[in-house]
């Protein structure tokens, strides 16, 4: 601790360091660099306030000049999200990127909010909490614009399923997804679960939040209105997810103290759903002017960012803090990330109706200041004056970097092992073993292990959830008016080439959006790459940046806001940094939302009856590369990516869309990891439909073999079930949009499974056990 | 119109669901908050799925304690129809209103699926319309749904015909594949699977199944017929 001073000395910077203390004692040393800044980010503070930093403000400043909260590495990338966003795209949006989420309107005077978020690291270190308050975290972003909260998706990577340690972190991440999702009642309705080898000691897990409210309800973390009470409720505060605080505090200058904090958080979601339900009582009696969630930093973020985005100052009596443990010092409540925290702006007409409802919901309530016109943010200590700062550089003035990056020396030879030199199977025998091997395999095996967990009927709106395309839920019970929510992120792909990676992991979710019958109006993100210090990592952010922030134009679908998770590069400690193994697969998560005028008229993935015409729309050509097939067969991961083709994307969509609006299609299910025979697969096994199809046409036609026909994941294709008395209406609207159709064949009755004409079959009792035993198995 | 009463406890999730069955069958729902001590003389009372009090403790603990409940527990001795979904069986058993105890899953997971049940009593308040051993698919899904009980009570419960759902294809090892009872008198009800869930097609079990929409129509026609 070389820039702490010894202990026992006089000029203590923990709650007697007034600001006045601070501009008397210029040269007492505070350990910035324990609490993760640069010399030159705290020679900018010391610029910025005319003064050494007290430690109450230190404590703010490190913690909102963080990477995870200032976005100080990504930033200057991010800014072409919004750059690049036109104003016709902007036409369904009400809030965009900038607020806790956005907000985009669906008709109707209905609105939807959604924002996806990761919770990586505290789940690795604590799997149920890290994965419990990741899922808490999203769900009071949503809350927090005005919105109840009504469904969830995770989407999560775990390390190889094989591997010892990832038991430990699948049982603690699942049970605690579901722990405290199931408590909140809130429908999960899809996701995504993944097992690579690049994801050991780093899993990732990000939560999404849908929140549904009515436009005349939108509120904003603004705090306005000089005279205006600042008001925290929830849960007392804590010393939990404290870690760097506790440099400052106990560790150093105080022995006698509880020191070791727990670094992750402890969710309570039962406290959860009481607050959930006080907001929107609170919101139903406009009793709320600006209200903000306490997320990671706690009451530096909320209180700075609440100050900065209105108009005046606001000043807080810390000692109003509700404390869970009077021990804690100012720097230690500033920073706490206790829980089921939030933070609204309240006029002082309407604090005692206020305080009546939290207190009918037994929610702990406290007003610890008010908005002021001083333009500062000033926090008192017991009467001590610990902060005087211009709010906004605490929560908007943040360094920003231009991180070097560079395509790193390896991409080269990794683009050049291209899979389409590895041998295909040519034999019935063959073909049959690969299909088995691929569908039991444990990207693409049945996840019902996982969602089984998951409460997916609560709030009676759900009409589809995994393994569907996308999750459905139902927004107004009388007109049917809902929205469909899908998302995606191929790690591999994303590792090949990330401007491309990140442009499928846009449109494959398009295209499941569209699938369900839905129109793509909006989409969020969540960027989990390895360490902004590397600039081989740096360059696949940048590149997945770019790439996705493109194809939104091209799609029409503004980004809405999103997280940036950075690094992810636990392996770097093992093999250094450059080294190809370095970082996590590049995984931009990416979630595209939809609406639909009434959910009633969905369409499902699997088929449900004997008799309809089974169609392939799309092409297929040779991709191989960065496929499952070619992992899971050949352990191969090489080569470029299938092509992304969003005119193809855009029209196939409208054919799905159309279809669904005039009831064409009896069933529909996008092909994506696994190709043809992955999707065949899933659409017999959800209602235990078999089918006959023939490849005959498929492969003179787009010039392949089997195998490829069977295992390629080019994009722009789905499969389309349809009854035989819509065939001729289906077939003339893929030709109105030009969208390539094949009649691969028919649908079976009698308990059959998958036949495929002159090459093999397999039984529906086969076909399920293979598909649907591959986690039971391993996970128990 | 027939009024059914749904209760909301801190951390009640179902109860938005189960006031929707009542509507959708022709009732009347009445919300009634736990802090209140009266049932604002509603015809039925329904205790809805959910997490009240967080399960701490022990799932219903606390909730038995609400102040509603001594109104609840004095009404249904005298009669009133009262079904217990979920955590509202869990809620019943702590109030001795309904035998036996939750423990966790046999699995000790979470179990969410569409579970098929078998009608053993036809006559409660709540299953009068559907046929006796006819079966029926129901969403189930909860934490603590293992039914427990000694075997005196499962004797006891068996021989006076008060078990009155089974599962066919027993989720999470309760005892003698009991789903559901009912009090001595036939008017209390609780089951662990949840009705409300299945009340209309596209929003409830694969197949659009509506099975669950017979137990609130069974509720509003014995309160038709004893007016």
């Amino acid at each position: 601790m070389t820039n702490a001073p010894a202990a026992g000395s006089t000029h203590s910077p923990v709650g007697t360091d007034t600001v006045e203390n601070a501009a008397a004692t210029p040269d007492v040393d505070l350990p910035y660099a324990e609490l993760g800044l640069k010399d030159d980010e705290y020679a900018r503070i010391r610029d910025i306030l005319g003064r050494r930093p007290t430690a109450a403000e230190l404590a703010m400043y490190s913690v909102m000049w963080s990477e995870h909260c200032s976005y100080k590495s990504s930033k200057r990338h991010l800014s072409q999200f919004g750059d690049k966003t036109t104003d016709e795209m902007r036409k369904h949006l009400l809030v965009g990127i900038g607020q806790n989420a956005g907000v985009v309107d669906i008709g109707d005077g209905w609105a939807v909010t959604f924002k996806v978020e990761s919770h990586n690291h505290p789940s690795y270190v604590e799997p149920y909490q890290g994965a419990a308050t990741g899922v808490g975290g999203i769900v009071r972003d949503i809350i927090s614009m005005g919105a109840r909260p009504v469904a969830v998706m995770d989407q999560l990577r775990f390390g190889a399923i094989g591997h010892p340690d990832t038991q430990r972190v699948v049982h603690g991440v699942v049970s605690g997804v579901g722990g405290y999702g199931n408590s909140l009642g809130l429908p999960n309705i899809g996701g995504e679960v993944e097992f690579d080898a690049s994801y050991q000691r780093n899993p990732l897990v990000n939560a999404l939040c849908l929140g549904v409210l009515r436009h005349e309800d939108i509120h904003l973390a603004n705090a306005e209105g000089v005279g205006n009470k600042v008001v925290l409720f929830g849960a007392r505060t804590g010393g939990d997810g404290i870690g760097g605080a506790s440099i400052l505090a106990s560790e150093t200058f105080d022995a006698d103290k509880p020191s070791k904090r727990p670094s992750v958080q402890v969710g309570d979601p039962f406290m959860e759903k009481v607050l959930i339900e006080c907001c929107l009582e609170l919101y139903a009696a406009r009793v709320v002017e600006g209200i903000q969630d306490l997320g990671a930093a706690g009451i530096s973020c909320a209180t700075s960012e609440l100050a900065s985005n209105g108009d005046g100052g606001m000043h807080v009596d810390l000692e109003n803090v509700l404390l869970r443990d009077p021990s804690l010092t100012a720097g230690e409540i500033l920073m706490s990330e206790s829980q089921e925290r939030m933070m609204a702006v309240v006029s002082p007409e309407k604090l005692d109706e206020f305080l009546a409802i939290t207190a009918k919901w037994d929610v702990e309530t406290s007003v610890i200041g008010e908005v002021t016109g001083t333009g500062r943010l000033t926090i008192d200590h017991d009467g001590h004056r610990i902060v005087d700062v211009d709010p906004r550089t605490v929560a908007h003035d943040g360094p920003v970097y231009d991180r070097p990056y560079e395509r790193p020396v390896w991409q080269d030879a990794l683009n050049a092992d291209d899979a389409a030199t590895l041998p295909r199977p040519t034999t019935p025998e063959d073909l049959r073993s690969q299909v088995l091997a691929l569908i039991g395999s444990p990207n693409l095996a049945s996840k019902a292990w996982v969602t089984d967990q998951y409460d997916r009927y609560v709030q009676g709106n759900t009409a589809l959830a995994q393994p569907d395309d996308a999750g459905v839920v139902r927004v107004d019970e009388a007109s049917g008016l809902g929205v469909a929510l899908s998302t995606d992120a191929n790690g591999r792909f994303t590792k090949l080439d990330p401007y491309t990676g990140a442009q499928q992991a846009l449109a494959e979710a398009y295209r499941n959006v569209a699938t369900v019958g839905a129109t793509p109006l909006a989409v969020t993100d969540c960027l989990n790459f390895g360490s902004p210090e590397d600039p081989d990592a740096m360059w696949q952010l940048v590149e997945a940046i770019t790439g996705l922030a493109d194809a939104c134009v091209e799609l029409g679908v503004p980004v809405t806001g999103g997280n940036v998770s950075l690094y992810n590069s636990t392996l770097a400690g093992e093999v250094g940094q450059g080294h190809i193994d370095a970082s996590i697969n590049p995984t931009p998560v990416v979630g595209v939302l939809g609406v639909l005028e009434d959910v009633a008229r969905v369409t499902p993935s699997g088929w449900s009856a004997h008799g309809q015409f089974v169609y392939l729309l799309g092409t297929t050509r040779t991709e191989l590369s960065g496929s499952v097939w070619a992992g899971v067969v050949h352990d191969h991961l090489g080569g470029h990516p299938p092509v992304v083709d969003l005119d193809a994307e855009r029209a196939l969509a409208q054919v799905l869309i159309d279809a669904a609006r005039q009831s064409l299609a009896a069933a529909a299910h996008d092909l994506s990891a696994g190709g043809l025979a992955q999707a065949l697969t899933d659409a017999v096994l959800r209602y235990g439909v078999g089918a006959r199809v023939s490849l005959a046409e498929l492969m003179p036609r787009d010039e392949i073999d089997a195998a490829t026909a069977l295992f390629s994941e080019s994009g722009a294709r789905a499969l389309v079930a349809v009854e035989p008395a819509n065939v001729a209406a289906f077939e003339a609207l893929a030709a109105t949009h030009n969208v390539p159709l094949l009649h691969l064949g028919q649908t079976l009755d009698g308990g059959a499974g998958l036949v495929l004409d002159g090459a093999f079959e397999i039984g529906l009792d086969e076909l399920r056990e293979t598909h649907e035993g591959t986690l039971p198995r391993v996970f128990g | 119109m027939a009024r059914i009463g749904v209760i909301t406890f801190p951390g009640s999730l179902d109860d938005g669901d189960a006031a929707r069955a009542v509507r959708l069958v022709g009732a009347e729902p009445v919300r009634l908050w736990h802090a209140d001590d009266s049932l604002a003389e509603v015809d039925a009372v329904i205790l809805p799925g959910g997490f009240s009090y967080g399960d701490y403790l022990r799932a219903g603990a606390i909730s038995r304690f609400a102040p509603v409940m001594g109104a609840l527990v004095d009404a249904a001795n005298g009669g009133l129809p009262v079904l217990g979904i979920c955590n509202g069986f869990q809620i019943l058993c702590e109030s001795h209103l309904l035998a036996g105890a939750m423990i966790k899953n046999e699995r000790l997971t979470f179990v969410c699926k569409d579970q098929t049940l078998r009608v053993d009593n036809n006559s409660t308040a709540w299953t009068n319309e559907f046929a006796a051993g006819e079966e029926i698919v129901v969403p189930l899904k909860n934490q603590d749904g293992q039914f427990i009980a000694d075997d005196a009570t499962l004797d006891e419960l068996e021989g006076e015909g008060r078990v009155v759902f089974r599962y066919v294809g027993n989720p999470n090892g309760s005892r003698r594949d009991i789903a559901g009872i009912t009090n001595a008198r036939g008017n209390v009800v609780g089951l662990m699977p949840h009705p409300e869930h299945a009340v209309e097609a596209g929003f409830g079990p694969e197949g659009a199944g509506t099975d669950g929409l017979r137990f609130f129509s069974s509720a509003l026609g014995s309160l038709l017929a004893s007016n």
